[in-house]
C-alpha cells in the first residue's frame, strides 16, 4: 500500500494543519511504517503512553511524516506486554523504544534490552509515566552499563562525560580508538532526565507552554509554539495574524541567534578564536534589541496560548528589523572571511561526513538533514501559519560534512535575517491574544514545528476533565544523535568536538 | 587575513564596565580576607550542568563574549575541577548527575565557592524536586552564592561571581 492507502481510513486530529491518526493491529503498525519509508516518508517520533481504560493498558505511538501530512499511527496494547517495534524500518525509534520501555513499561522485541533514559534512580520495575505510579527514589549509585567493546590489537577506549572540559550540557561518549583514529563511538544520554513528561501532567493545561518552552532552552520558542499549537487545536482557538507573524520573527530569530553561536564557536573549535569573537559580539547585540522589543533576551515566555505574551511597536519593530540586516551584513563579511582562511577551510572539509545515502538510511533530519541531502524542512513540507505566505527557501547541501553543515548555517541565517526583516515590515494588524476555551476532554492534539535544530513535535493527551493526561515533547536530537556515531568514524579524536558542535544537539531535549 | 585585521581594526574594543558586587545574591558568610589575598582576583571556574535545560549554559557562554569579557577580569573557566577555585552549577539536580556533581565538588581543592545559578539551581525552578530530580543545588552541595533568573542575565552571573570572591561590608 502506498502512504495514500493508510491515510485515506485515518482520522483528523487537531492542532498541526493536515495531521491525522490511524488505529491499527500490531501487523499494520508494521506494513504502514514499512510502506511509508518506501514512499520516501520520515519518522518523527514514537513513545508509549497509557490508555485511561485500565492500570495496564499502553497505546504506542508513531508519529511518520507523509508527503500528505503528519500521520500518528496508534498501536493499542490492551494488556501493555511487548510488540513488535519499528527498529528495522527507522533505525532512530530504537532508543525511543528504550526509552518508552524506562518510562512506561512496554517492551519492543529489539534485542537490545539495555536501559536508555533510566539509569540507577529508580528501579527497573517502576515506570514513572504509568498511571498513578509510586516511585521511591533510589539513592546514587555507580550503576554499570554494558558498552559495545571493541577488540583488537592496539584498541583502547577514552571515556568522556557525563562533566565535560566546557560550558555544556553532560553526556557520556565511549570512544573506542587505535593512535588517534576513532574506530567507534558510543553514546550514553539520559543524564539531564528531570521528569519533564511527568511534571506536565501536574501543570494545568493552560500553563503547559512555560514547561515546553524549558524542555529545551535553545528552542524555547519552537517548543512553546507547538504546545500552543496542539492546545489551540484542542481549544478550537484561532490566533490572529498579527500573533501568529510575531511568532514567525521569534523563530526566526531564535534560529539567528543559534547559528550565531555556533558559527562562532565553530571557528573556535577550528583554532580561529577570531569567528567566536565576532559572532558572540553579534549575537549579544541582536539579544539586546530583542530584550528591548520583547521584554527578553531568549523568548522563553513570549509565545503563549492564544496568541504572543509581548507585542512589537512599529519604534521596537523598526530598531529590530535594522539590527537584524546589519547582523546579516556582518555575517555576510564574516562568510567571506571563514571562506577565504584555508586553516578553517582545512578543518571544516571532509570532517564529520554523513553521506546522503546513510542520512537517509538513519532519518537525519533538521538542518543536518539539508546539509546532507534530506531536503525535509516542515516550514515548507507543512506549513504553518504565516509559514504558508511567508515562505522560506529551502537550503539542501549534499556533502555531508561539518562545511556542509556550516555553509546551510550560513544561508540559513541569511533567509531567516530577509525573513524577519519581511514579516515586520508587512506586520498585519490583529489582536495580540485571544481568550482561550478550556481544551477538549479525551482528545489528542499535536504541534509540529521547525525548530533551528529540525522538527520538533508536541503530542497533547487530555485526560476526561480536560487536564494533562499526557505530553510528550520531541526534539530532533533522538534522530540526529545516533547519526553522530557514525559521522565521527574514520575521524581523529580532536576533531570530535568540531563535528559534535557543527551538529550541536541537545541533551535536556532528549533527555527529558 | 587583510580582512581580517581591518574587521577587527573596525569593531575596535568594546568591551563594557563589569558589573559591582552584590551582596544581596550571597547565601552564606563571605571568604575571609586571608582567603581572599590567596585567591586574589585570578579565579578560575569549573561549570558543571547538573540537569538543566540550556538556556542558563547560553547566558554563562555569553559573559565570555567581549563585551562582558570575562577573560579580562582575570577569570576563566578551566576543564578539570582540580584546577577550579569556583564551581558554577547550573539546574535543578538531576538525580542522574547527582553523584558525577557530588565527586566533582571533592575533587575541587580546598577553598572553594560554589554558585548556584539560575531559577533551578535556587529552587529547583519550574522542574522542582521529582522522582528524577534533587532540586535546588544546595540539596546536594554547599552553596554560596545563588544567582536567580530564568535564565539569569550575563551580568547578574557576572556579580554572582563577583560577589562569590569579594568580601562584604557587613563582615
Amino acid at each position: 500500500m502506498t502512504s495514500r492507502g493508510w491515510w485515506n481510513g485515518s482520522e483528523a486530529i487537531a492542532g498541526a494543519p493536515r495531521s491525522r491518526r490511524l488505529r491499527v493491529d500490531q501487523d499494520e503498525w508494521l506494513r504502514a511504517a514499512a510502506d511509508i519509508a518506501a514512499a520516501g516518508g520520515h519518522l518523527i517520533a514514537v513513545w508509549a503512553s497509557p490508555a485511561a481504560e485500565t492500570a495496564l493498558a499502553i497505546v504506542m505511538r508513531a508519529a511518520l511524516f507523509t508527503d500528505l501530512g503528519l500521520l500518528v499511527l496508534e498501536l493499542p496494547l490492551p494488556d501493555g506486554g511487548s510488540y513488535r517495534g519499528l527498529h528495522e524500518v527507522f533505525p532512530a525509534t530504537a532508543r525511543m523504544q528504550r526509552a518508552a520501555f524506562d518510562l512506561v513499561g512496554v517492551r519492543s522485541d529489539d534485542v537490545d534490552t539495555r536501559p536508555w533514559l533510566r539509569h540507577a534512580a529508580w528501579a527497573a520495575t517502576e515506570f514513572p509515566l504509568r498511571l498513578g505510579s509510586q516511585i521511591s527514589p533510589l539513592a546514587p549509585t555507580g550503576e554499570a552499563y554494558e558498552f559495545v567493546r571493541v577488540d583488537g590489537e592496539g584498541v583502547h577506549e577514552i571515556p568522556v562525560g557525563p562533566v565535560h572540559a566546557g560550558i555544556i550540557e553532560p553526556g557520556h561518549f565511549r570512544f573506542s580508538i587505535v593512535g588517534e583514529k576513532v574506530l567507534r563511538l558510543e553514546e550514553r544520554l539520559g543524564y539531564v532526565h528531570k521528569g519533564i513528561e511527568r511534571r506536565f501532567t501536574e501543570l494545568p493545561a493552560l500553563e503547559g507552554h512555560r514547561l515546553a518552552a524549558r524542555v529545551s532552552g535553545d528552542s524555547a520558542v519552537a517548543f512553546s509554539w507547538a504546545y500552543c499549537q496542539a492546545l489551540e487545536g484542542l481549544s478550537g482557538c484561532l490566533i490572529s495574524q498579527r500573533a501568529a507573524m510575531l511568532r514567525a520573527i521569534c523563530l526566526e530569530i531564535e534560529r539567528i541567534q543559534n547559528h550565531l553561536g555556533d558559527l562562532g564557536a565553530l571557528g573556535n573549535d577550528a583554532g580561529f578564536a577570531f569567528g567566536l569573537a565576532q559572532f558572540s559580539r553579534l549575537k549579544e547585540e541582536l539579544l539586546r534589541t530583542v530584550e528591548t522589543a520583547f521584554g527578553q533576551r531568549y523568548l522563553f515566555d513570549t509565545v503563549v496560548p492564544g496568541g504572543i505574551g509581548a507585542d512589537l511597536s512599529l519604534q521596537t519593530g523598526r530598531a529590530l528589523a535594522d539590527r537584524v540586516r546589519a547582523v546579516a551584513n556582518s555575517a555576510l563579511e564574516l562568510h567571506d572571511i571563514y571562506d577565504e582562511h584555508s586553516g578553517v577551510r582545512d578543518r571544516f572539509a571532509g570532517a564529520g561526513e554523513v553521506k546522503p545515502e546513510l542520512a537517509r538510511r538513519l532519518g537525519l533530519t533538521g538542518l543536518a538533514g539539508r546539509a546532507s541531502a534530506q531536503p525535509l524542512d516542515v516550514r515548507l513540507d507543512l506549513p504553518t501559519r504565516p509559514y504558508d505566505e511567508f515562505t522560506p527557501a529551502r537550503i539542501v547541501r549534499e556533502e555531508g560534512d561539518v562545511a556542509a553543515r556550516v555553509a546551510v548555517r550560513f544561508a540559513e541565517l541569511e533567509e531567516s535575517c530577509r525573513l524577519v526583516q519581511l514579516l515586520i515590515e508587512k506586520l498585519a494588524d490583529g489582536e495580540q491574544r485571544v481568550a482561550m476555551a478550556p481544551p477538549a476532554a479525551g482528545k489528542l492534539g499535536v504541534g509540529l514545528i521547525e525548530g533551528w535544530r529540525g522538527p520538533v513535535l508536541i503530542a497533547l493527551e487530555t485526560g476526561p476533565d480536560g487536564s494533562i493526561l499526557r505530553c510528550h515533547p520531541h526534539d530532533p536530537s533522538w534522530q540526529n544523535w545516533p547519526v553522530l556515531e557514525h559521522a565521527i568514524i574514520g575521524n581523529i579524536v580532536p576533531d570530535f568536538p568540531l563535528i559534535n558542535k557543527s551538529f550541536n544537539l541537545s541533551y535536556s531535549g532528549h533527555d527529558l | 587575513m587583510l580582512k581580517t585585521l581591518r574587521h577587527i581594526a573596525s569593531i575596535g574594543i568594546v568591551t563594557e564596565r563589569a558589573p559591582a558586587a552584590d551582596d544581596a545574591l550571597r547565601v552564606r558568610e563571605a571568604l575571609s580576607e586571608r582567603v581572599r589575598a590567596v585567591l586574589g582576583r585570578a579565579l578560575c571556574i569549573r561549570h558543571v550542568d547538573a540537569g538543566s535545560c540550556n538556556g542558563c549554559e547560553l547566558e554563562i557562554h555569553a559573559i565570555n563574549n567581549p563585551i562582558y569579557n570575562l577573560e579580562g577580569l582575570g577569570i576563566r573557566f578551566v576543564a578539570s575541577p582540580r584546577h577550579a577555585d569556583l564551581l558554577l552549577v547550573t539546574g535543578p539536580v538531576s538525580r542522574h548527575m547527582e553523584t558525577a556533581l557530588r565527586r566533582t565538588y571533592d575533587a575541587m581543592p580546598d577553598p572553594k565557592l560554589v554558585v548556584a545559578v539560575g531559577d533551578c539551581g535556587c529552587t529547583g525552578g519550574i522542574f522542582g524536586e521529582s522522582y528524577a530530580t534533587r532540586g535546588r543545588v544546595a540539596n546536594v552541595i554547599p552553596v554560596d552564592v545563588a544567582v536567580a533568573g530564568c535564565p539569569p542575565s550575563p551580568v547578574r552571573i557576572l556579580q554572582g561571581i563577583l560577589t562569590a570572591i569579594s568580601g562584604t561590608s557587613n563582615h
